[in-house]
């Protein structure tokens, strides 16, 4: 292949590839902080005592794990208009991206709460703390730190998939690449340098995660 | 006349269709030590369980200090207390486990230090002091800073001794806490408990430590099939045991 490569272009519109990483980068963060809360939720929902909690939580889970993220991300920005909720791109991207990785999260603390020793629970109680105050003292700092690994993995995959907020034109890294590829046809460099961006990214994060898990980790 | 440590009048438990407890009564005076023993399966651990209602019962009472667990009687019907009232209740009595139960993710010291701050609403520094001469007094001081993944068998039953003892319960109880042990490990485990008899605390043990229960009780109750075979002075029961079911059980024991 006879091709001369030019990143000029590339290079002119890197502070928006920069700005556009940014953005995913917020976008993941929020939205696996918020996707937390709905999972350890949905997870003793799983979890309850009480049947219909037990239906609503796993309803919730293979509904959202069941439909491409694509098609939610799509819904949520062009149909719920219809029923009168209107948000903005930014704001309908996270509560899809935090509803969906919510039910990931969700099977991946159930499943760390299950694994906890019920001894556990109950030395909590003996002490004379509450039910409440047992699982916030006790089990969920426990189970966070033994799912710590996956939580990383879920984090990562959350971050890539920012990429489909192009899909409603958010402002973030595969938006800009589209953009510059359009405006100059440098089609090569451009999807090259946002690939190796992402790869970048991943890997930062991937090392960062590694020495929180390695600060948190229960010492044996 | 002040009102019985432990007070159980005609305690029934089941799960499901299978009636564990079929009426225990047993009353306990401040400074008793009384040894649950018996055949697994003949409900002693369900018994020292329902005295912290870490088990639910579902008919008769059981009392610490003239204050019923659990329940209460409002308009001639048995209502649960609330969570608060049952976690209050709880902290009346102290539990140590079978297999220990330390929260893995605290150090030892922390270990002790919670319920002392979060539920005896202690100040730091003050809880830090007590948890500390609680450690001090199972010989576990030097190691307050580990973890409990970082300590044998016997280290973290020790603390978790001083985490339930440093309460300052009315009630110990003790389930089965030599039972997951290696043999080396038991002795400096039973010298703790010999300790706290010493220092006069009331307890409830359940123990496959025949001489153990022999020496340091002042009762001991046989456990048959849900209810209270024998019980008497430990000479008597291991002795001169009086039923034919009692006295199998010492021989399988090895007493």
């Amino acid at each position: 292949m006879d091709y001369d490569f030019n990143f000029a272009a590339v290079w002119r519109d890197f502070d928006l590839l920069l700005s556009g990483l940014g953005l995913g980068l917020f976008l993941a963060v929020v939205s696996i902080a918020i996707g937390c809360l709905i999972g350890l939720l949905a997870a003793f929902g799983m979890l309850s005592r009480h049947s219909p909690v037990r239906w609503v939580s796993t309803a919730y889970v293979s509904a959202i794990r069941n439909t491409p993220i694509l098609v939610l991300i799509l819904f949520t920005y062009f149909a719920l208009p219809q029923f009168g909720l209107r948000l903005g791109k930014i704001e309908s991207f996270i509560v899809t991206l935090a509803i969906y990785s919510g039910a990931y999260l969700t099977e991946v603390f159930r499943s760390g709460l299950v694994a906890l020793p019920t001894g556990l629970r109950e030395a909590g109680l003996t002490i004379g703390l509450t039910e409440f105050r047992t699982k916030i003292l006790i089990t969920i700092p426990v189970m966070f730190r033994n799912v710590l690994p996956a939580l990383g993995n879920n984090f990562i995959s959350l971050f890539k998939d920012t990429s489909l907020a192009a899909a409603i034109a958010v402002p973030e890294l595969t938006f800009y690449a589209r953009k510059i590829n359009v405006e100059t046809f440098r089609v090569i460099e451009t999807w090259l340098v946002a690939s190796l961006m992402y790869v970048l990214a991943c890997s930062i994060i991937a090392a960062l995660l590694r020495q929180v898990e390695a600060r948190l980790a229960i010492p044996r | 006349m002040t009102a019985p440590v432990l007070e159980i009048r005609n305690l029934h438990k089941r799960f499901g269709q299978v009636e564990v407890l079929k009426g225990i009564d047993l009353t306990m005076q401040m400074g008793d030590v009384v040894s649950l023993i018996g055949s697994s399966g003949s409900g002693k651990t369900t018994l020292l369980r329902c005295v912290n209602l870490l088990e639910d019962y579902e008919e008769g009472m059981v009392a610490v200090a003239g204050e019923q667990i659990g329940y209460t009687e409002r308009n001639g019907r048995r209502v649960r207390l609330r969570e608060r009232e049952i976690a209050r209740q709880r902290a009346m009595t102290g539990m140590a486990f079978q297999h220990f139960n330390l929260f893995p993710h605290m150090s030892a010291i922390r270990n002790v230090m919670l319920g002392l701050v979060k539920t005896r609403k202690m100040a730091k520094d003050e809880a830090y002091a007590t948890a500390e001469s609680w450690l001090e007094r199972v010989g576990m001081a030097d190691r307050k800073d580990h973890y409990p993944g970082q300590l044998s068998g016997g280290q973290q039953q020790r603390v978790a001794i001083a985490r339930a003892i440093a309460m300052n319960p009315q009630l110990m109880l003790f389930d089965e806490v030599t039972s997951a042990l290696d043999p080396e490990l038991v002795s400096e485990v039973l010298a703790v408990i010999k300790g706290l008899v010493a220092d006069g605390m009331t307890m409830l043990l359940v123990t496959h430590e025949m001489q153990f229960a022999h020496d340091v009780s002042n009762k001991v109750v046989f456990m048959q099939d849900g209810r209270i075979g024998e019980e008497g002075p430990p000479d008597q029961l291991f002795y001169n045991p009086k039923s034919e079911r009692l006295a199998a059980f010492l021989k399988s024991s090895k007493f």
